[in-house]
């Protein structure tokens, strides 16, 4: 892929107290590829994604957007950018006293002056696109279960139709006949909406099913490669991760559909 | 069962044609408000021939231009009616996307409903082929209420609603007052389910880190009873009078109500949030698995935290309230200090002081239980939670002023 990157991350240093989490971490996230960040728990996963996504202002070190200094952008500026990110997070973060069609619409709303109907149709479409039944739009996120709250959370990122999807943990908590579902939808979405995702993700399953590239966070740094060589990687914590007892089912099975 | 699902999944999301998506050319204006100089007109262009209505669409179809499309889409309604055929023409198309392509699929479905026979041209573009998989795919719905009643009938259910939901909470109301004196009698039978720590900190919250505003308050509120009643009495001669006004009012009432207020405020909305927010990351139920009575451990150190610190922070407001009394007047009417004193105690019985006293744990009692079953009623959203802190603090105001009322009658009744 020799085009630009839709983000770098450069030499970036995120410090809490004494504590350091990345001590210069590079990464490109190229246009078009599904790239999975693993990690072991308090390795900066998540750190990582709110530093990229400019939720939090990191110790030293930047994050270019297209090749501009994100924190350097104007308010409008960084509308505009923050326009093209769909974000899901771990739980859902749905709001809690809105309907899932309120949620879809949030967005909507902030972004395009719309009439009631035309909204109301658009979330329609978000919401059957993610495979939620249309019942479902006028329910609010308590009474839904963990599986359709991964979807509407889904629908709201999609909204808008975002250039670069931000998955934390897209799977976990599910059953793995809604997890295969789910990586299936984030194929197809990628193939036909032309999206660049980012996943958080401890799925091994989902890795081999999606990523093309996968960042491994490890001492305070990063190893990213394509699936084929992280897998070869010779780095302790790598092996383990990708030759561990449960890893080997899941690459079976990956090998199997190929 | 797992191939069955996979299959289903399968057809929908692996079927993968490009969709002309927002990934290549995002020159639209990221603004809030959309372009304003595309007109219903340049998108859509209806024409009547001998086989019925075309419809050519022009320009962008994208979800910046959503409004315009749907009032050119809108327009089609008036047209539309009598014509038996509409054709669908692509050719003027730069640019389409989901959501273009879903909004003209749901008009011209519509259309189809009113018996219009629909023609799409080729080339179709490939968002509708997306959107069949979708409306092929869509799980089906599950039943509906069915139609609404009418407005009298809905009324009545609303009133009839309403008022079960009252008796119902009332009924809650008394259960949950009948688990704290059962939890009660059980815990007071030994020191380790009497949470000896919790109570001590509950101590120390709602009381020794009151002590500040509550002093604040009652000083306050006693140098304007003063300054008001010195200013009326003055007119007479009467000016010592000042000093019974302020003792009396103070020690029998204001000391206690004022600190019961600033408590509801406080400690009533703490209770009501903790353990809302409790409720709502489960923990309540977690408490509930490994065997501990949330009673036990959330309500009744609450309760006896704040029966224990209610009648202290009173002594302190009676206190603060009856200092700036005594400032005031030795400032205001040159009573000294020494007169002040004197005269408190020709005029004060012995019971004045008690009869504000005693209030104090019976609206410690109130302010933590409507505060604790709020919280406790919390369920499901972030909402509730704030409604039912208003709720608690509101109620337990009222409450406390309710029973003020009741002990003043008695009061007098009996002549304490």
């Amino acid at each position: 892929m020799a085009a630009e990157p839709l983000i770098s991350v450069r030499n970036l240093v995120n410090r809490f107290g004494r504590q350091v989490v990345h001590d210069g971490l590079d990464l490109d996230v190229m246009p078009g590829e599904v790239l999975g960040i693993v990690g072991g728990s308090g390795s900066g996963k998540s750190v990582l994604v709110h530093t990229m996504l400019g939720l939090r202002r990191p110790t030293s070190g930047e994050v270019l957007f297209e090749g501009k200094e994100i924190s350097q952008m104007g308010e409008n500026e960084l509308r505009a950018v923050k326009r093209r990110y769909g974000v899901t997070f771990q739980h859902g973060a749905l709001f809690s006293s809105l309907t899932v069609a309120a949620n879809v619409q949030m967005p909507l709303r902030e972004y395009l002056d719309l009439p009631n109907e035309v909204l109301d149709q658009i979330a329609m479409l978000r919401i059957r696109m993610v495979g939620l039944s249309p019942d479902a739009a006028g329910k609010l996120p308590s009474q839904l279960s963990g599986g359709m709250i991964k979807r509407a959370a889904l629908a709201r990122a999609l909204a808008l139709d975002p250039t670069l999807l931000f998955l934390d943990e897209p799977t976990a908590g599910l059953d793995p006949i809604s997890a295969a579902a789910f990586d299936e939808l984030v194929n197809y979405l990628r193939k036909s909406l032309k999206l660049t995702v980012v996943m958080v993700t401890h799925d091994l399953d989902t890795i081999f099913a999606t990523c093309d590239r996968v960042a491994v966070l490890v001492d305070r740094k990063i190893v990213v490669d394509t699936l084929p060589g992280i897998v070869q990687n010779p780095h302790p914590w790598i092996r383990e991760y990708f030759h561990g007892p449960r890893a080997r089912a899941a690459r079976v099975t990956a090998r199997q559909e190929d | 069962m797992r191939e069955r699902t996979g299959k289903v999944q399968g057809s929908r999301w692996t079927q993968g044609n490009a969709i002309r998506g927002t990934g290549k050319s995002f020159t639209v204006c990221y603004d809030r408000r959309m372009p304003a100089d595309t007109a219903s007109t340049a998108l859509l262009a209806m024409e009547s021939g001998t086989e019925g209505m075309t419809l050519a669409l022009k320009g962008d179809w994208r979800l910046d231009n959503a409004g315009v499309i749907a009032s050119a889409l809108a327009e089609t309604d008036r047209i539309a009616s009598g014509t038996a055929r509409v054709a669908v023409d692509f050719s003027g198309l730069s640019a389409i996307d989901l959501p273009g392509a879903w909004l003209l699929r749901q008009r011209l479905d519509a259309l189809q409903g009113q018996g219009v026979a629909v023609a799409m041209a080729d080339p179709v573009p490939e968002p509708f082929a997306f959107i069949d998989e979708i409306i092929r795919d869509t799980p089906p719905e599950v039943a509906s209420e069915g139609a609404p009643l009418p407005l009298v009938a809905r009324t009545v259910a609303l009133i009839g609603r309403e008022s079960v939901e009252q008796l119902h909470d009332a009924r809650d109301a008394l259960g949950y007052f009948g688990r704290i004196v059962h939890t009660g009698g059980q815990s007071l039978g030994s020191l380790k389910r009497l949470r000896l720590p919790a109570i001590v900190r509950q101590v120390y919250e709602t009381g020794i880190q009151a002590v500040p505003i509550v002093s604040l308050i009652a000083f306050l509120i006693s140098v304007i009873v003063a300054y008001l009643g010195a200013d009326q009495l003055r007119q007479f001669g009467a000016d010592i009078y000042t000093v019974d006004l302020v003792a009396v009012a103070v020690l029998r009432e204001l000391g206690v109500l004022l600190t019961a207020i600033i408590v509801a405020g406080r400690s009533g909305s703490a209770f009501a949030a903790e353990i809302g927010v409790m409720k709502l990351n489960d923990e309540v139920d977690a408490l509930k698995s490994i065997g501990v009575n949330p009673f036990e451990v959330l309500v009744l150190p609450r309760l006896i935290g704040l029966v224990i610190a209610m009648p202290l922070l009173t002594i302190v407001a009676d206190m603060m309230g009856l200092a700036g009394g005594a400032i005031l007047t030795s400032l205001l009417l040159d009573i000294p200090f020494s007169q002040f004193l004197q005269r408190m105690q020709e005029i004060l019985a012995p019971t004045t002081f008690w009869a504000g006293l005693v209030k104090a744990p019976v609206f410690a009692m109130l302010i933590a239980m409507v505060g604790t079953y709020r919280g406790m009623q919390v369920r499901d959203s972030s909402r509730e939670l704030g409604r039912l802190t208003t709720v608690a603090v509101v109620q337990s105001i009222f409450l406390v002023i309710l029973a003020d009322a009741i002990f003043a009658v008695v009061f007098v009744e009996i002549d304490f």
